[in-house]
């Protein structure tokens, strides 16, 4: 499989999802073509030549591929992050290459578990919009872990009756749920011919594997993406 | 909208973006590459396995003369190696304050004797994980199957009881979990490699993915 060469995307808006994650619309005149869970690098070149690329998970649906969005969450010691957070805007051009992954993806042609703590939303928030703008909601079960309300990402766009929001440190207003990290009640039945995927830091991927484990569920159904500190 | 741009050409630079300052940039640094300093980061695309040294196994098998498995207690045995030097993940970290303890691949393979015929290798792993590479880079003392790193017991996050260890190479293919190595006549893809990843993954070549 060939990963197509470095492009030019031209960024069509810049808008924040929380205090520390904005998302990225990015346009292309060659189609992207990507598969639900994809990510690309994004290289930035100084003028002296020198480079920092960067991957990042594709947040929206597969379609005609010309228009994508990336979200990025900001490491404040980072090279990258704070780069597209503060100077990047409306207009601005960036290299791009991908697709790239073919482990973690979903085409929504079978039962899919989708598991994500912080940022590792954003993979699966592709694989949540594939699925319901096919019609393919029955296939999919998401879980979102975050510290706190204000840390959700999508949260206007994720509600809805297969996805369900656990909150590690404060709850909203009203929650019955105790704050607490993921338990395998909040998996209530697993689908036995689920495919499961997991996105988070590696702390959350283990923590998340280890219930998920314990619950009965094999080890090869479950894809995990962990998301290092890669600034 | 944009214009195409192809690799070897001098990218352009990117409004605003000046990077870190480059005035100390570490030679030991391929391009494209910055330093983790004391991070460590895990990536890894299954999940992290619950394997016992007692039943742990090592296996070189495929085109050698004595297809051989070791036992956790027999490759302990062997005589020991180390290295302390850089490694490099192709998500573009480097780390150089690390030193691993474990068995040189040469002192293996000197055990299983390659055929002539033998020219690449599929690294497997107790997770199903595989990796390929050309025999030659596994040769010569590039290769390591390591257990210890600064001392300690490789923590299962990082690969352990045993990982293999090829540090000229891009890190995924320093198998975790590592089971055992595979001689063959050809190459053939390995789990990241099938996936868009490079065959061979040299850091100073920026050999991230296939084409590169």
């Amino acid at each position: 499989m060939q990963v197509a060469a470095w492009r030019t995307a031209t960024v069509l808006d810049v808008r924040p999802e929380t205090a520390t994650a904005v998302t990225l619309r990015l346009g292309l005149d060659v189609p992207l073509r990507h598969r639900a869970g994809q990510h690309v690098v994004v290289r930035l070149t100084a003028p002296d030549g020198y480079t920092a690329q960067r991957s990042y998970s594709i947040a929206s649906p597969p379609d005609d591929g010309t228009v994508f969005d990336l979200t990025v969450e900001r490491l404040p010691t980072g090279e990258v992050s704070p780069f597209l957070h503060d100077v990047v805007e409306e207009g601005d051009e960036l290299e791009v290459r991908g697709p790239i992954g073919g482990w973690f993806v979903w085409d929504g042609d079978f039962p899919a578990l989708l598991v994500g703590g912080g940022s590792g939303v954003v993979p699966l928030m592709a694989m949540l919009r594939h699925a319901r703008r096919t019609g393919a909601e029955h296939l999919v079960r998401l879980v979102v872990s975050v510290r706190a309300p204000d840390d959700l990402y999508y949260a206007d766009e994720l509600p809805g009756p297969e996805t369900m929001v656990v909150y590690t440190r404060v709850a909203p207003a009203g929650a019955t749920r105790p704050v607490r990290r993921l338990t395998a009640e909040d998996f209530g039945t697993i689908d036995e011919h689920s495919t499961v995927y997991i996105c988070g830091s590696a702390r959350f991927a283990d923590g998340a594997s280890n219930v998920l484990l314990d619950a009965g569920v094999p080890p090869e159904r479950i894809r995990v993406e962990r998301f290092g500190p890669t600034g | 909208m944009g214009h195409c741009s192809y690799d070897g050409d001098v990218a352009k630079a990117t409004r605003g973006f000046f990077g870190r300052s480059r005035t100390a940039r570490d030679p030991r640094l391929p391009p494209g590459q910055y330093d983790a300093g004391t991070d460590w980061p895990v990536l890894n695309a299954e999940v992290t396995p619950r394997l016992a040294t007692d039943t742990w196994t090592f296996r070189v098998e495929g085109l050698v003369e004595q297809p051989t498995t070791w036992t956790w207690k027999e490759i302990r045995a062997l005589p020991g190696d180390s290295y302390d030097g850089p490694i490099h993940c192709v998500t573009t970290w480097s780390k150089f304050d690390l030193d691993f303890d474990g068995v040189s691949v040469d002192t293996l393979l000197a055990m299983a004797r390659p055929l002539a015929s033998a020219t690449h290798v599929v690294a497997f792993s107790h997770t199903g994980y595989t990796t390929n590479l050309p025999l030659a880079d596994l040769t010569g003392g590039l290769a390591w199957v390591v257990w210890n790193v600064g001392g300690q017991p490789l923590p299962v996050e990082h690969g352990g009881p045993a990982r293999l260890l090829i540090p000229h190479l891009y890190f995924w293919k320093s198998a975790k979990w590592v089971a055992g190595l595979q001689l063959m006549d050809h190459d053939e893809p390995g789990f990241w490699e099938r996936n868009g990843y490079h065959d061979r993954g040299d850091p100073w070549l920026e050999q991230r993915y296939q084409g590169d």
